[in-house]
């Protein structure tokens, strides 16, 4: 595959190690928001190969992880009670709810259906006119495009039968909230490269001014990360702060202008609840007026939500930064795959399952 | 999930249909459908960037290869310093 394996090159990454072993001369803190990135420092080994003095901590870059449980409980509650056909990313499955996950529900019965993209779901909507579709939309700024166009799509339809359950979350107000907590000492940050693709880089310029970090938006690969860490322990060790950009081959300054004006278009911007973390104001988006009719939170409004028990998950000290997921005495021995305590240990990007995966099994 | 993967367009099909321009994209050989209607600029052969099945962006060869050669250069230059070399593990 072109422009990924050239990502990958042994003596690229062996000489950007060696640069960041040069460069360093204190601890430094550096926190990757995007879960795909920590899956990308472990499974590659990165974590084990950079200095001591650059520690990585693991940000709350799942989106995942980071649904509140009665969102979860109320897409069981969707399909077991209402006949509601449920479709979702095949990540959020085997994320525990209340008293069950999607995957329970079913077992149970319950028609869940795991799809690719929300437009599979408009699609069947459209040959399931005496059925009810919801979407569970779950996702960062770089899938809330593709929802907002299932939306969008559904009405240009004129389907009546189709509804997105809307869980997304945005990024930079939660990097806010991590510099807010006094317990986080993050000293910079590598920037979701693929949130970046959709937003841009211009709602990272007043984080980089107001907490006096650099911010670098980095890709995937493990010549990507590290070049993103080299380029973040650059600027600390010359007491700068600004936001760079590595990804250049696929982030633009202004992003993708069509695909942000028709989030815009369809979702606003409010407060919102992230599982392990808590309230973050103007985090969430949410589905305009204009779109209610696709609404399922509206147009189900009626469910009523058991109230959450809390769970032994460490979750929140984990997308925090506080510990690491083997110092959860949970790990691996209560919470596993099989038998998760949280949606970390389950998801896809979750740290949790990156260490699990990449470092127990090994 | 947020997780965006590269493949290389391999046919696009006219469309009217504002919110569905298709087109194919072969990730490594799989073919998939792909929706257009937030990169319509892309070409035939281009590489772009697809998420739950939307294309997001352009792949931008130029910036690639700057990027490798740049680090490429890098790693040459360290190489007249062999003791400087990074041990591993």
């Amino acid at each position: 595959m072109k422009y990924l394996s050239e990502f990958r090159d042994a003596a690229i990454v062996k000489t950007l190690l060696n640069n960041i072993s040069k460069t360093v001369t204190r601890q430094w803190n550096i926190m990757e928001v995007c879960g795909g990135q920590t899956h990308g420092l472990v499974r590659h080994g990165i974590l084990d190969m950079l200095p001591d003095q650059v520690r990585m901590i693991h940000g709350p870059g799942c989106p995942v992880c980071v649904t509140p449980v009665s969102l979860i409980d109320k897409a069981v509650e969707l399909c077991l009670e209402h006949d509601v056909i449920l479709c979702s990313y095949g990540d959020m499955l085997r994320v525990p709810g209340t008293e069950m996950s999607l995957q329970k529900a079913r077992a149970s019965g319950g028609d869940v259906r795991i799809l690719y993209s929300p437009l599979e779901a408009v699609e069947i909507a459209r040959s399931n006119p005496d059925r009810e579709v919801v979407f569970f939309a779950v996702g960062f700024e770089t899938t809330a495009p593709a929802n907002a166009l299932s939306v969008v799509r559904a009405k240009q339809l004129q389907l009546t039968n189709y509804s997105i359950l809307s869980a997304h979350v945005m990024v930079p107000p939660a990097m806010e909230a991590i510099m807010d907590d006094t317990d986080t000492q993050v000293h910079g940050f590598l920037a979701a490269g693929h949130v970046c693709t959709v937003m841009g880089l211009s709602e990272y310029e007043p984080l980089v001014e107001k907490w006096k970090m650099p911010v670098v938006v980095t890709g995937f690969e493990p010549v990507d990360l590290l070049e993103g860490i080299w380029m973040v322990i650059s600027q600390l060790e010359n007491g700068e702060h600004r936001l760079e950009n590595q990804y250049k081959r696929v982030v633009s300054n202004q992003g993708n202008r069509q695909a942000v004006e028709l989030v815009k278009k369809v979702f606003e911007y409010r407060k919102r609840d992230w599982r392990g973390i808590g309230e973050i104001p103007l985090s969430g988006l949410f589905v305009k007026e204009e779109f209610v009719d696709f609404d399922a939170a509206i147009k189900f409004k009626d469910i009523k939500i058991p109230e959450t028990v809390d769970t032994e998950c460490l979750s929140g000290d984990i997308m925090k930064g506080k510990i690491k997921p083997p110092e959860c005495p949970h790990f691996g021995s209560k919470c596993t795959p099989e038998h998760p305590l949280g949606a970390p240990m389950v998801s896809s990007e979750g740290a949790c399952a990156a260490y699990y995966q990449y470092k127990m099994q090994s | 999930m947020c997780l965006a993967i590269p493949g290389k367009v391999v046919s696009l099909e006219p469309s009217d249909d504002e919110t569905n321009l298709p087109g194919k994209v072969s990730f490594g050989g799989i073919l998939r459908e792909v929706n257009f209607c937030f990169l319509p600029e892309a070409e035939v052969d281009d590489y772009v960037l697809v998420h739950v099945g939307v294309a997001l962006s352009k792949i931008d060869e130029k910036e690639a290869m700057e990027t490798l050669k740049y680090l490429k250069e890098m790693g040459e230059l360290d190489e007249l310093n062999p003791e400087e070399e990074f041990s591993g593990e």
